[in-house]
Formats: C-alpha cells, sequence, structure tokens
C-alpha cells in the first residue's frame, strides 16, 4: 500500500500517524514499505492508495482550526484525488480540514466545556464494511483517546438527518455497554458523533485518536486495526 | 570602536530616580561608572539593569549555589549552558530544564504561563534535542481566596494552549493550594528533550568575523524589563506591569522548533542561544562572553513588529519564539532556505569581533558600547547576611487528635484541596501527543518511551513547601529524596535534577536563611543519592508588601527506565494479592496533610529524612520491580500511608481489606503519619516471604498490611467504605471549586 501524511506547518501527530500506518503495513507483511510525508506547500501528491491528514494545530489554529490548512497548495490535490475516489482518513485537525476544505459536512466548534480535552473516551463502531472500519465489528465498543478544544460536530438538522440517513456515522461517543447518552459525550458534538463518512464511504474524519493506541505499552491497542483494516483493504 | 565621539551624543542626563527605577542601587551605579569609564547611555543604563538584574546575574545566589553536586559519571554538560544534558547510554541523552515565570503569570496568568512553557521548551530544543515530555509545578492561593480559580484557569489553559500546540505531551506535575500563596503564585515549568550524545549545541561564539544571526518572530515591544519586574517583590502597583508579560504563539514555535533542528543536521551552527529574559540583550552577551569574543550588533537589520522602536526597546524587549546563531561564514544562505521554508524572519544583525565589546548601533548612530566583562563578570556578586530559623520540636503522635473514624478521615483527606484529584488539570494538557507515553498523569511519575528503544524516561516534579517553610534544611533534603523516590517506585534508575529556586526578598537575612537551608539540604540529599544537579533557575523576591511565599525549592528530577517492559505503575493489579509497607514507622503528624485538613493547624517539624535509609529502601524497591517480585509500588508522602493505599485501589479500580494498625502506635498516627523513605507495594501471595526475607537483608522492615479485592475499602473493625465513594470524594473537589459561582 502507497500512503501519504499531508505535513501542515504546526501539524503535530504526523509522525504519530505514520508510526501506526508503518506499524500495520509491516504486520501485514509489506515489510520495509513506509509512508510518505508530504509538505504542505508541495502542489504535487505521489501515487497513493491511502491520504491521511493527521491531527495537530495547523497554522496555529488561527481563523478556525484547519480553515488555512484547507487552502494551502496541496489541498487542491487532494480534494482532487478524493473526489476521483482515494480514501481520505482525518484524524483530530485533519477532520476539521476535511470540514473546511468541503470533503465532509459539518463543522467542529469549540467543546462544550469550553476547554481542551485529552482523555480516553468509549466509541461504538457503527459500520465495519468500509476500507476503514472492517477490522472491527458493528457496534463493538473501542476505547481510543480524544485531545482537542474544537471537537464538538456541529451540522444543520439537514445534514444530521442525510448523515443517519444514509448510514454515514462512523463512531459515535458512548458507555461501556455501547449507549449513546449524554454523559458519554465529551464535548458536546451533535448525536454523540465521533467520525463521519462522505456519500461514498471513502472519505473518513474523525476527532479521537486511533494512532495513540496501538501498542500494549502505552495502555491500548484498539487503534490497531483501523489501520491494519486499511491495510487489508487497499493492499 | 573608539568611544565617546561616536556615541548618542545627546543622551539625557540620568536623574537618580531614573536609575532608582531600572533596579540599580546607588552602590551598583558607582561599580557601574568604574566598569564604563563615564556615564553610561540611557539605553547603556537599560542593558546594565537586565544583565545585573537578580534574575540574570544570580547576584545573590551565586555564592550558595556553589554547594550543590553537580558532577557524576552520567553528566554531559551540567549548569552554564541552557540545560543540563545526562547520557542514556547507547549515544542518546536526555536534556532537561526546569524555570519559574511567577511574577508574569500572577499579573496575566494566560500569557505568563505560555510563555514560561515556550521559554523552557527553547532552552531545551537550542541544544540541539527534541523535546519529549513536559511537567509543571505550580503553587496557588487558599481556595478561598477570591483570586486562584481566576488564576488556576488562566495559568492552566495557557500551559495547556502553549504545550499542546507544540505537540508535546504534558505528563505530569504538582499543584498545591496554600494561603502562603494568595498574592505571589508559583509557575515552574519543566522540559524534557531527547539528543544524540555527539550533536549537542552550546552558546560558546568562538571565532571572529562571524554573522550573528537572528531567527524567529519578529520584535515588538513586549516583555520590556521583565527580568527586572522579575527581581522585585510586587506592591499595589503590580498590576501596573502587566504590559512587562511577553505574548506567546506557540505556532510560531513550532516552526522554530522544526526550522531549528533541520538546520542542526547541517553543520553551520558555531553557537545558538534562545532569547528568552533580556532578549536579545542577554543571548548577545552570553554568547559572546562564552566565546571571548566581542559583539556588534546592527539593530537596524532587527526584523521589526512594529514601527520607531528605540534601540533601548529592541535591545530590552522579550518578545518571544526568537533565536539568535552564530554560523559558520558562507553558511548562511543554507541557513536561510530553511528558515524561509518554515516561513520564519532570517536577517543578518551583527558579527563577531576581537574588541571584546558588546556594541549596538542603531539609524548610524553607537547606542551602546560596554566592555563585556562589564555585563557579565563585574555583576555584583552578594553575600547576603542571612539568619537561620530554629528547629520546631517534633510533635509526638499522641498530641494530635485521633479522628471519630480513620475511613471517613481518608475521605475527607482525599476530597482536601491538598490531595484532591489534579485531573481537571492534567485532562486539559495533550499527555499522550507523540505517540510514547507509557504512564500518564496521576502516578508517582511521568513517563515517556524513548522513541524506538524500549528505554524510558520517568520525570517527577517534587517539593512539599509546608516542609521547607517548618524547616527549610529537611524540606531541602525531601524535595530531592521525594523526587528520587517517585522515579524509583516506576522502576527507573534516578539520573539527575534540575531544580526551581523559588524564595522571597534575599535582602531580608531571614529569607536567605531558609534559602541557604534548602540548598544545603538539597546538596546534602543529592550527595547522598548520587543525583545531581545539572540545571536550574533561582526566583527570587516572591512576595508582596513584605509577606514571603514559603520557601519552595522545585525539584524536577529524570530517571532512566532500561526496559519499560519492566516499569511498574501505582495500579493494584489482581485480587488476592498482598499489600506490604516498606519502611520505618514512627508515626509521624508534624506538618502533616491530616493534621492540617483535620485540625486545621500545621507545627511541629517536618519527617526528618534518613538519607542512608532512603538509599537501601529504594534500592531494594528498584531490584523487586527489576525482578518482577512486585506488581504495584507507589510511594508513601503527602497524606501518609492510607492514603497511599487509597491512590493505588484508585488507580487500580479494586478494594482493599486491610489489618488494624499495630497497637505500637495510635492508629491515626500509623494511617495518616508522613514517615519519609517508605513504599507500599503489592505481590502475589507466594512471594511474600521472598520480599521479607530480601528486605531483612537490608535492615528495612516490612509490613502486611493487607490483601486486595472487592469494590470497598475495608479497615479491620470499621464500617467498609465503598470504592465509588472515595472516587467521588477524590474526584469531586477540583471541578466542583472551578465552575462554583
Amino acid at each position: 500500500m502507497k500512503a501519504s501524511v499531508i505535513v501542515f506547518p504546526g501539524s503535530n501527530c504526523d509522525r504519530d500517524a505514520a508510526v501506526a500506518l508503518q506499524g500495520a503495513m509491516t504486520a501485514m507483511g509489506d515489510k520495509g514499505a513506509a509512508p510518505t510525508m508530504v509538505w504542505h506547500g508541495d502542489s504535487e501528491l505521489p501515487d497513493s492508495d491511502l491520504i491521511l491528514l493527521p491531527g495537530g494545530f495547523s497554522y496555529g489554529d488561527y481563523l478556525r482550526s484547519g480553515a488555512m490548512a484547507a487552502h494551502s497548495p496541496i489541498m487542491r490535490e487532494v480534494v482532487r484525488r478524493a473526489k476521483a475516489g482515494t480514501p481520505v482518513l482525518g484524524i483530530c485537525n485533519g477532520f476539521q480540514v476535511l470540514t473546511e476544505a468541503g470533503l465532509l459536512p459539518g463543522v467542529l466548534m469549540r467543546n462544550a466545556t469550553l476547554r481542551f480535552i485529552c482523555k480516553d473516551v468509549l466509541l461504538r463502531v457503527e459500520r465495519d464494511d468500509t476500507p476503514f472500519t472492517s477490522h472491527y465489528k458493528q457496534d463493538q465498543v473501542v476505547r481510543f483517546p480524544i485531545a482537542h478544544k474544537d471537537g464538538c460536530y456541529f451540522a444543520d438538522a439537514g445534514t444530521l438527518y442525510l448523515l443517519e440517513n444514509e448510514n454515514r456515522i462512523a463512531f459515535r461517543y458512548c458507555e461501556a455497554d455501547g449507549a449513546v447518552t449524554e454523559a458519554a459525550n465529551p464535548n458536546g458534538s451533535s448525536g454523540n458523533i465521533a467520525g463521519i463518512f462522505n456519500e461514498t464511504g471513502t472519505v473518513l474524519g474523525m476527532m479521537p485518536h486511533p494512532e495513540r493506541l496501538i501498542d500494549p505499552a502505552l495502555s491500548g491497542t484498539d487503534g490497531i486495526h483501523m489501520f491494519s483494516s486499511l491495510v487489508e483493504a487497499l493492499h | 570602536m573608539s568611544g565617546a565621539a561616536e556615541m548618542a551624543s545627546e543622551a539625557p542626563a540620568l536623574s537618580v530616580d531614573l536609575i532608582a527605577e531600572h533596579g540599580i542601587s546607588p552602590d551598583e551605579y558607582e561599580r557601574l561608572l568604574k566598569e564604563l569609564g563615564r556615564e553610561p547611555t540611557l539605553t547603556e543604563l537599560g542593558v546594565f539593569s537586565v544583565m545585573w538584574s537578580e534574575h540574570c546575574s544570580y547576584k545573590s545566589s551565586r555564592v550558595w549555589l556553589k554547594k550543590l553536586p553537580t558532577t557524576g559519571p552520567q553528566v554531559i554538560q551540567g549548569p552554564g549552558e541552557n540545560a543540563g544534558v545526562v547520557s542514556l547510554g547507547d549515544g542518546q541523552a536526555a536534556v532537561f530544564k526546569m524555570e519559574s515565570h511567577n511574577h508574569p503569570s500572577y499579573i496575566e496568568p494566560y500569557q505568563g504561563a505560555a510563555t514560561g512553557v515556550g521559554g523552557i521548551m527553547r532552552d531545551v530544543f537550542t541544544m540541539g534535542a527534541r523535546p519529549i515530555a513536559n511537567m509543571n509545578a505550580l503553587r496557588f492561593g487558599s481556595p478561598g481566596h477570591p483570586r486562584p480559580r481566576h488564576l488556576v484557569a488562566g495559568v492552566v489553559s495557557g500551559i495547556g494552549d502553549y504545550g499542546n500546540c507544540m505537540g508535546v505531551p504534558t505528563i505530569g506535575g504538582e499543584t498545591n493550594f496554600d494561603p502562603r500563596y494568595n498574592d505571589n503564585i508559583l509557575v515552574n515549568a519543566m522540559c524534557v528533550g531527547l539528543v544524540d550524545a555527539d550533536r549537542i549545541f552550546k552558546s560558546a561564539a568562538k571565532g571572529v568575523g562571524l554573522p550573528v544571526v537572528y531567527v524567529g518572530s519578529k520584535t515588538g515591544r513586549d516583555g520590556i524589563h521583565g527580568a527586572t519586574m522579575a527581581s522585585a517583590e510586587f506592591d499595589e502597583a503590580s498590576e501596573e506591569k502587566r504590559p512587562t508579560v511577553q505574548v506567546g504563539d506557540p505556532f510560531t514555535e513550532k516552526l522554530l522548533l522544526e526550522a531549528c533542528l533541520e538546520l542542526m543536521t547541517e553543520d553551520v551552527i558555531i553557537a545558538i542561544q534562545d532569547m528568552g529574559a533580556a532578549g536579545l540583550t542577554s543571548s548577545s552577551v552570553e554568547m559572546a562572553d562564552k566565546g571571548g569574543v566581542g559583539i556588534d550588533l546592527d539593530l537596524d537589520k532587527v526584523p521589526m513588529r512594529e514601527e520607531g522602536m528605540t534601540a533601548y526597546e529592541m535591545l530590552l524587549s522579550e518578545s518571544q519564539e526568537r533565536m539568535l546563531m552564530v554560523l559558520k561564514p558562507g553558511s548562511e544562505p543554507v541557513a536561510e532556505r530553511i528558515f524561509t521554508k518554515w516561513e520564519l524572519d532570517f536577517a543578518v544583525i551583527g558579527k563577531t569581533t576581537d574588541t571584546g565589546h558588546f556594541v549596538a548601533r542603531h539609524n548610524g548612530v553607537v547606542e551602546a558600547d560596554i566592555p563585556l566583562p562589564a555585563l557579565a563578570h563585574a555583576a555584583p556578586i552578594y553575600e547576603r547576611p542571612f539568619e537561620k530559623r530554629e528547629t520546631l520540636p517534633t510533635i509526638a503522635p499522641e498530641d494530635v487528635k485521633a479522628p471519630p473514624s480513620i475511613l471517613s478521615a481518608l475521605e475527607r483527606l482525599l476530597g482536601s484541596p491538598h490531595l484532591s484529584s489534579r485531573r481537571w488539570i492534567y485532562e486539559q494538557y495533550d499527555h499522550m501527543v507523540m505517540g510514547d507515553t507509557v504512564q500518564r498523569p496521576g502516578g508517582d511519575a511521568g513517563a515517556v518511551r524513548v522513541h524506538g528503544t524500549d528505554k524510558g524516561l520517568a520525570v517527577s516534579c517534587d517539593v512539599t513547601p509546608r516542609y521547607c517553610a517548618a524547616d527549610p534544611f529537611e524540606g531541602g533534603k525531601q524535595a530531592v529524596a521525594e523526587c528520587w523516590r517517585n522515579l524509583t517506585a516506576t522502576g527507573a534508575k534516578p539520573l539527575a535534577i534540575t531544580d526551581c529556586l523559588n524564595f522571597g526578598n534575599p535582602e531580608r537575612p531571614e529569607i536567605m536563611g531558609e534559602f541557604v537551608g534548602a540548598i544545603e539540604g538539597m546538596a546534602e540529599a543529592c550527595t547522598a543519592l548520587h543525583f545531581p544537579v545539572v540545571s536550574g533557575n533561582v526566583s527570587l523576591y516572591n512576595e508582596t508588601n513584605g509577606v514571603a511565599i514559603p520557601p519552595t525549592p522545585a525539584v524536577g528530577g529524570v530517571g532512566l527506565i532500561a526496559d519499560i517492559a519492566e516499569m511498574a505503575d501505582m495500579a493494584l493489579k489482581a485480587d488476592g494479592d498482598v499489600i506490604l509497607l516498606l519502611g520505618s514507622e514512627t508515626g509521624h503528624l508534624g506538618q502533616s496533610i491530616y493534621m492540617s485538613v483535620m485540625e486545621d493547624r500545621l507545627d511541629g517539624a517536618p519527617p526528618p529524612v534518613d538519607l542512608a535509609r532512603e538509599r537501601s529502601v529504594g534500592d531494594l524497591i528498584r531490584g523487586f520491580i527489576k525482578a518482577g517480585t512486585v506488581d504495584a509500588v507507589h510511594d508513601v508522602s503527602d497524606g501518609g500511608l492510607l492514603v497511599a493505599i487509597a491512590e493505588m485501589a484508585l488507580a487500580g479500580k479494586r478494594g482493599v481489606d486491610l489489618e488494624a494498625a499495630p497497637d505500637e502506635l495510635p492508629a491515626h498516627a500509623v494511617w495518616f503519619g508522613e514517615d519519609q523513605a517508605r513504599y507500599v507495594v503489592t505481590t502475589t501471595p507466594d512471594k511474600v516471604d521472598t520480599i521479607v526475607d530480601v528486605a531483612a537483608v537490608y535492615d528495612v522492615p516490612v509490613r502486611v498490611l493487607g490483601t486486595v479485592g472487592g469494590d470497598t475499602f475495608t479497615l479491620s473493625g470499621e464500617a467498609p467504605l465503598p470504592l465509588g465513594m472515595l472516587r467521588a470524594a477524590h474526584e469531586d473537589w477540583l471541578p466542583r471549586f472551578m465552575t462554583r459561582r
């Protein structure tokens, strides 16, 4: 699998994402493979089976989170490839960039608490029929960390209706038994939404960080399966 | 430089008041005149005022700091550079330092704390290291005072926003509330970086005619005289000092970090120094002085954020996210290309000279021309008079009232401002970015994996201000010992410390006595524990209207975990495990949290630290961890034994069943006494005998406390306390305090 990780000025989970991808590639037998780190100022994107927009604070979150990165030179090419069907994964700031770039609907607002939140949360996997989630089971409860100040997903009622109706919710914040409750919602997101797909299920934006729990030494491995799903699907 | 003829000719006469406003005493001004051989210009007065400030010159502390041990086989760089460096083996090294940002954080908590974090990270990456972990030690006033809530909110959010944006995990720290910090909070930030031992960058600008390069943010009028402000006490007019606080931009610092590390892979940097306190002045003076050369600055070349700034303002500005470098001649284009890629300013603003002078020109006029030794070495050094205080009597356990119920007292202690969970704080810090955090905040020490290896670094910040206030010497010892203990509890081998010495006005003999006592105590502990000081910072004048903070020598330690698979933490692991106490028990309740919370008093001597015992128990614990003999380890500190066990139960989400305290001491002294050099461990029943036998060889007392299991906290003779109630007590206080209207 050929993967590109886009590096914006202020990205800071680019290495973490690359480590997770490379680990999955190695585990799936693709030894020696490594994601390509692509600088935001480049206008050409290498041949890629997957494009990953990492977490961080692109352009310092100035103006709005993700707003300036969405207009950097490389994003024109990312949008073109995404529309042509190349899978794109946006994590945290990457999700914010995807909404600002118009690849995903809605917006990530300031958390309801108005504070940055870093902790593990439980998520209910809503779909297991996508290249991102095939190694999970639908309704499985997984533990991923979140680390954001602007993670409150908001969209108008019509958009939310469409997302629900078209089965485009990827993950929801939930209780240990999978119940979607207000208490389990860390940031005030509409419908406890933690991640969504585009119409074709090839673009996924999510606030939680699967790349942070990929090793028992980091106190969890639930995140590995997203990367192994991708490597298997895009091999 | 030929001197006076070209000097700024219309320098206004310097009035006595103007000199005093610059924090320069009449004696110091006499000294200045002698060094310079003439009246200074206003700009020169400004340069002297910052370079001779307490903050930059350490004039009151220097003679005492020499008493701290700073060497050891693991030490690559001791005090004197931007940060200390210790070897991690395999060609790698840890670079670390802790620094205070107390005065600005009180005046403007968000920016003050944020720029403190920015400054300490710059110190670390200036040396070529990538920052891999941050910590902080915060002291606020009494929760009942009107200010702390606003200060806590601002400081925590400032620290979080800066570190989070930089993408460096904040893996722990400590927070105290004490009325003695009502008018002077402390914000001490620590950063640890990782570097290849043969790629360490230093600040000596050796060589004449070399280009002096300015990179990073533009210069503005913020932070002028920040160093001087940090060298005076507060009074009613301190609010007016708000403009001396700098404004941080973590995004620019992130770019600066990446650009500097990228440039450091090229072989072009001769010297590099961040522009921290006293900005351009201090960085250029230090680089030139260490290199034994002069330096000539053309201020017209400095990238400016605003128009019309004078030489005085440019030299004293503490605008953030700036670096000064001396490059190999001809390498400017390589460096410029990298900084342009990262969209940062780059300007050649001067060169090194053979004059031995610090020269600054602006608009064709020489605004300053000062012999470097006058700035760097002629700064006054004071042997200030000091008075040590009398030691307090040790309070007998019987003289502190017993509670009606031990477990209800535990519940009250865990829910008190002293011991309540700091989750509300650390959840605002990204503690997992970089993907190597192997111990998250809330335990004895934070720990990160050394990327790409099985090694780990444990980091802990410690001091117990109430002990230091009662007995600076024992308190200084205890701060070092507790830090050593916290690192040991993870299985790490403690390597070295950085210190941040926060005290009141050193011109008062009793404050100077506290400083001397604390240093002597720290020195003794550092020596006994082979735990040298490799970097540090002194913050004096932490007082308002003559009332000083308690002496607070914060200690930040780093330890090496040889293999993270062998690391220990404090969470109880399995039902049926046996809980053991290692260490001696005297039931010392003087200066304890129990006494403070239950009786609203703090008196008597603090618990003494027996350093020989400290070492033998610690070495034993480390051996047990390495051998896999113990499942969970936690040191006993604030609140005593029962609090330690409760913290282990909460972390492991498991109950305990404890036997009654032995009869020799009052039960509340056994459970809440704060005797030092003790650890609680758990192990499987089959290994208890091994622990008892081995400990006997090292003459370390062991007592079986009970077993792990269930979902209640059970103590023989008392009604069991559901773990959920204990957790609620522990978790509720801080969020409630922060959201109360």
